[in-house]
């Protein structure tokens, strides 16, 4: 520390020296550089005013009157910026940790999400999910039983963030819980709004979407908790329809029933689930308009499932200058020609 | 080294008071212009924190040695004492940012930045003991 310090006070003596040799711009580069340095070694601002006292003195013993004096009222003036400076290191210490714990947090997180989209003859998936900070309120989840029969949820917790985050562990371990009504929407979303109900504080809510697709049959029976409407694609009519669930929010009401929908999948036609960080994707021009999300599906409705998925959210993202305002994700099943 | 001074902190005379108490010690005791400027620095803070809240108190400023093995070592304790209302969530007020004076860094974190030693103890609606230690290097 000693050493350094030394190391500091010659630096400055050569660079004031030379300076007030020739006032040259290259002396005030030296100067900044030299600023550079006393930021990298932590020196506070009133350590700087006493370095320069002391160099000044060397070269002029005989300094007029006052002006000693005068910086010793500088250096008490410099306190202040010294004390900013020490506690802004300090906060600065302490958002790093916070960013590591928050980090690990988010990778836990990410534990609770499907490793990978279930293979299931016929069906083609595609999925994107990604959060608008680094913990995420929407959850996706897929399963797939022996019988090649799939079940996919898409639940939003209101409020974006490490709350949310929180609250969607309980959401998976009910989803685990029920193995057996995977493929029964309605009385699984009455038993997940039992969990969420007894469970979540009054203010927070969580809305939900759950279908089961049968590859047997090609039935798409859901049900939904109050979430964002998705949408179906008829192949044969070459159109888009609301995928529209009526059903109370997750967590308000204790017995809810909720009403079970049924659809028979025809070759080509795909389902779309979607969390409302899509629909509520807002542009220059204010919120972008359902009908413009399925332009965009349309778009790239000739390629894969993970590849429209992919396109949509880049070109939404694109629209919102590369920032997100809310979690993001999207779900296309589509059974194959 | 047995100097000690004592002043009450009522006004802000009082604090000024104070520095210059703790100025002209540590000056005594060795200390540079910088350390000087933060020893008195944090004087003033803990005199505000009287005058502000606590309406009155003291401000006790001594010299101090310790021994370790041969090594001795000089220093300067500050000790202000008031009979306030006590400062209900301590770690609430060591934290930074939480200000309610309104200065970037002051208060007790940057009382405590300023010195080496440093401690609180308060009991509400008795009052509060705060010591804080600088030593010459």
């Amino acid at each position: 520390m000693a050493e350094s310090k030394e190391l500091l006070h010659d630096q400055y003596a050569n660079i004031l020296r030379a300076y007030l040799e020739e006032q040259s711009e290259q002396g005030l580069y030296y100067a900044q550089q030299f600023s550079k340095r006393v930021l990298e070694e932590q020196i506070s601002p009133e350590e700087v005013v006493s370095l320069h006292l002391e160099v000044l003195e060397e070269f002029f013993p005989d300094l007029p009157k006052g002006a000693h004096e005068s910086f010793e009222l500088l250096l008490e003036v410099m306190m202040g910026y010294g004390l900013a400076y020490r506690e802004h290191q300090s906060l600065r210490d302490k958002t790093k940790e916070l960013e590591a714990e928050i980090n690990v947090a988010a990778n836990m997180q990410q534990t609770f999400l499907p490793d990978e989209i279930p293979h299931v003859n016929g069906l083609d998936v595609g999925v994107l999910s990604v959060p608008a900070s680094k913990m995420s309120g929407d959850y996706y989840h897929f399963v797939k039983d022996d019988h090649d029969c799939v079940g996919l949820a898409i639940a939003d917790i209101i409020g974006k963030g490490i709350p949310a985050a929180l609250c969607m562990s309980m959401i998976k371990y009910t989803m685990d819980s029920y193995p057996e009504q995977r493929l029964q929407p309605g009385a699984l979303l009455e038993n997940v709004n039992r969990v969420v109900e007894q469970n979540i504080a009054s203010n927070m809510f969580i809305t939900m979407m759950y279908g089961s697709y049968d590859s047997r049959t090609h039935q798409f029976n859901y049900a939904g908790a109050g979430h964002e409407p998705g949408f179906y694609y008829k192949a044969a009519e070459d159109t888009f329809e609301e995928l529209h669930a009526k059903g109370i929010v997750l967590g308000i009401k204790r017995n809810t029933d909720y009403k079970e929908y049924q659809l028979t999948v025809e070759p080509g036609d795909f389902v779309v689930l979607l969390s409302d960080g899509v629909t509520e994707c807002r542009t220059d021009d204010g919120f972008i308009e359902r009908e413009a999300i399925t332009r965009l599906i349309r778009t790239y409705q000739h390629l894969p499932a993970q590849e429209i998925v992919n396109h949509v959210f880049y070109e939404l993202e694109r629209a919102q200058g590369f920032q997100l305002r809310d979690d993001f994700t999207l779900i296309i099943l589509r059974r194959n020609v | 080294m047995s100097i000690q001074s004592s002043v009450e902190v009522q006004t802000e005379w009082g604090i000024v008071s104070a520095r210059q108490a703790g100025r002209n010690l540590a000056k005594e005791i060795g200390f540079g212009g910088v350390d000087q400027a933060r020893i008195t620095t944090a004087i003033s803070e803990l005199a505000r924190n009287i005058y502000l809240y606590a309406e009155k108190g003291e401000i006790v400023i001594e010299a101090v040695e310790e021994t370790r093995g041969t090594q001795k070592k000089k220093g300067i304790k500050i000790t202000a004492k008031d009979r306030g209302p006590g400062i209900k969530n301590i770690r609430e007020v060591m934290e930074d940012g939480y200000t309610t004076s309104g200065g970037l860094g002051a208060g007790l974190p940057g009382v405590r930045r300023l010195m080496d030693d440093f401690d609180v103890d308060s009991v509400m609606e008795e009052g509060t003991t705060i010591t804080a230690i600088k030593w010459l290097r």
